[in-house]
């Protein structure tokens, strides 16, 4: 067992009020799971990332992870926490802008100073795993979106942490990137990565294996992907779409012939790939007509 | 193992970050090194006057003591001038008495109306010297010859004179063989007394025409008046000891009684050299306390500029945080960074003005010869610099410690 949450409660104060931010969560991660946790802006979402990632305490309830009580901790304590096993990515990417990717990654390892014999050998290594061993001294701006986010994801990895918890990391990409993105997590899943993805898009959340869903402060469902049925809805709707959108380019084509592969910056328009990459884009129902309306 | 890993770990980050922000690291340091280099300018200059005005007062005499007749101030109307006033027979039996003396010369110094030709000037200090008396003024005759044993046996009425005096009085062939009138007596010129080079502090354009004659003649022309007594230690620092042998030796001659207070004076230049070290070392450190004025601003200036870096590097705090950092080590980090721009402005204003007080002392004709930064004054500006960075730096690493992490994310 990596985490187990057990009727975790936070209050906060704002003024006299008090805002029941979760009002009593249970949750467990196993070791090697992929989850996803979903929910609207208020649901709590960002609450239980905080405390998850140890950055914040519950203030009712007990958060044991990897074996070690934390609920109780102090600040440097938790500092240590999350030092050893948390790997965070963030949605901006949050690097430092002036240091180069693998001064980025050596970050973490900084604050351990257990690991620094070697800590360029496995900073270097980790970059190597997200695909950017060649980039190793090139700053952020120097760098794309997705390299960006990679350097991020290597730093997360560096201290090899029993969960790697990301907030929206592919909020600040575009769909092409953001799907290289996914299959990277995909892949450290598979080397047997614990990962918590926090996003509110379904898309994204469609490749973990898990899908736990806030609402209020309450865990509302916590199912595997393929039995969720806002997820099973959703993937239906993007089917419809894309069905609707290849009769509609097949219309285009066949009304004035050879416009339709002139265009060929439009994303996906007249491929297959359209159910994943468009979705990125935003909800169904702008698809629809945007795609084939605009397009033409 | 762990604690030597920690201080490296927080040196290296507080050097990477003054790294990063060179310009304004430069500019903090620059006004620490503004701080440290004109304390080291000060305190090194200063030294250097201080040296310059001990030599003057050396040069005026050390190892001398004087021994003088004084009313003591206590008991004004108890002993007649004639009880107070010394005589040779004093002076005479004190070099016996007080073995840490080398040499000693009674003199009787007076004002004249002196005369040459139709120039006349008339009050010129004439003083009765013994010949023993240009060692211990080391004022030796640069022409014609001193007083010889007969002219005090004799009584004559030979003299010496300054060169100011041949220039004044106009006197033909350097001086020696004319004749003056000194309070209407008829003396010849035998010698020139050299000028002593007087530093320009004690005023060298007011040497005045002198007069010196045999202590015995002007004993037959003054027979009333005090003399005094110039002695010669035999070391500098048995002035003490002097003063002490002097004062036994005058009160037993004078027969004063335990109470009876001392009806003469002794004094030795020495004692004043001590005092003006201890005066002028005092100026000395308020000076170099003032610079420190200018450290202080150095400190604000650094507190500012970090307040200024942790409020713009809120994200950068709050990630690391988020990736370990421990609130201890932040603070740590960030008065580390003070203090290390602290120390760094230190050595550079050390540095500089280490330079320009050596080029104090090597340019030509340079007014403070002797300057050096004494090594308190040194040290104390690396102290002071690096106390500055964390009284300074403490309040802007502990808004960064405080941070909290979430918030510090969030921040835009």
């Amino acid at each position: 067992m990596t985490i187990r949450l057990s009727s975790i409660q936070k209050i906060y104060k704002v003024g006299v009020e008090r805002v029941h931010a979760l009002r009593g969560v249970d949750l467990e991660i196993k070791r090697g799971e992929f989850v996803a946790i979903m929910g609207s802006s208020g649901s709590g979402k960002s609450t239980l990332m905080n405390i998850l990632g140890c950055l914040d305490r519950p203030s009712n309830g007990e958060y044991v992870l990897n074996g070690k009580p934390v609920a109780k901790m102090g600040a440097s304590a938790l500092a240590e926490v999350r030092n050893q096993e948390i790997g965070f990515v963030f949605q901006s990417f949050e690097l430092l802008p002036r240091s180069s990717a693998l001064q980025n990654v050596m970050l973490p390892l900084i604050y351990s100073p257990k690991r620094w014999l070697g800590a360029r050998k496995r900073a270097r290594h980790a970059l190597e795993r997200v695909g950017l061993g060649e980039r190793v001294k090139h700053r952020p701006n120097q760098l794309s979106g997705g390299q960006r986010q990679r350097v991020a994801i290597a730093r997360a990895l560096v201290n090899e942490p029993s969960i790697l918890l990301a907030d929206e990391p592919t909020g600040n990409l575009d769909s092409k990137t953001s799907e290289e993105i996914i299959a990277l997590f995909k892949r450290l899943h598979s080397d047997g990565q614990t990962i918590v993805i926090v996003t509110h898009e379904e898309d994204i959340a469609g490749h973990a294996e898990r899908i736990v869903r806030l609402k209020d402060g309450r865990v509302m469902s916590d199912r595997k992907t393929a039995e969720d049925p806002i997820h099973r809805e959703y993937l239906d709707r993007m089917a419809v779409a894309a069905a609707d959108m290849a009769k509609h380019d097949a219309a285009n084509a066949a009304s004035n012939g050879e416009r339709s592969p002139a265009i060929p910056g439009l994303p996906g328009s007249g491929e297959p790939r359209v159910t994943v990459a468009g979705a990125g884009s935003a909800s169904p129902a702008v698809v629809r007509p945007g795609g084939a309306g605009g397009g033409a | 193992m762990i604690v030597v890993r920690l201080i490296m770990q927080t040196v290296i980050l507080a050097l990477a970050q003054i790294w990063t922000n060179k310009v304004r690291a430069v500019l903090a340091m620059l006004l620490i090194a503004v701080g440290a280099g004109s304390l080291v300018l000060v305190t090194g200059g200063f030294e250097g006057f201080k040296k310059n005005i001990l030599k003057e007062f050396s040069s005026v005499g050390a190892n001398k003591v004087w021994v003088f007749p004084r009313r003591p101030p206590e008991a004004r109307d108890r002993f007649s001038w004639r009880q107070i006033r010394m005589n040779v027979k004093e002076a005479d039996g004190m070099l016996a008495k007080c073995p840490s003396l080398e040499r000693l010369t009674p003199v009787l110094e007076f004002t004249a109306d002196v005369q040459f030709g139709d120039r006349r000037r008339p009050v010129v200090k004439v003083q009765g010297i013994r010949p023993i008396w240009h060692e211990i003024e080391q004022r030796f005759v640069t022409a014609g010859r001193p007083f010889s044993e007969i002219d005090l046996e004799a009584v004559r009425n030979v003299c010496m004179v300054n060169d100011k005096a041949i220039e004044e009085f106009g006197l033909p062939g350097g001086g020696p063989g004319n004749y003056i009138l000194v309070g209407g007596r008829r003396f010849l010129i035998v010698g020139v007394v050299e000028t002593k080079a007087v530093s320009p502090m004690f005023g060298q354009n007011d040497v005045q025409s002198e007069v010196y004659i045999p202590f015995n003649t002007a004993m037959a022309m003054k027979p009333d008046w005090g003399i005094f007594v110039i002695a010669q230690t035999k070391r500098p620092e048995l002035f003490e000891d002097a003063k002490a042998e002097i004062t036994f030796y005058m009160r037993k001659i004078r027969n004063l009684k335990a109470d009876d207070p001392n009806t003469f004076g002794v004094e030795a230049i020495e004692q004043y050299i001590a005092q003006i070290k201890r005066i002028t070392t005092l100026i000395q450190v308020f000076a170099g306390a003032l610079t420190m004025v200018a450290l202080i601003v150095g400190g604000i200036a650094i507190m500012v500029i970090m307040l200024v870096s942790v409020t713009e590097r809120t994200r950068e705090i709050g990630l690391r945080k988020a990736v370990g950092a421990k609130p201890g080590t932040i603070l740590m980090q960030f008065l580390v960074e003070a203090v290390v721009l602290c120390l760094v402005g230190a050595a550079v204003g050390l540095a500089v003005g280490f330079i320009v007080v050596m080029g104090l002392k090597v340019i030509p004709n340079s007014p403070l010869p002797e300057s050096a930064v004494p090594t308190w004054a040194a040290l104390l500006a690396l102290v002071f610099c690096g106390g500055v960075g964390v009284i300074f730096g403490m309040l802007p690493a502990m808004k960064a410690a405080r941070l909290d992490p979430i918030e510090a994310l969030r921040h835009e």
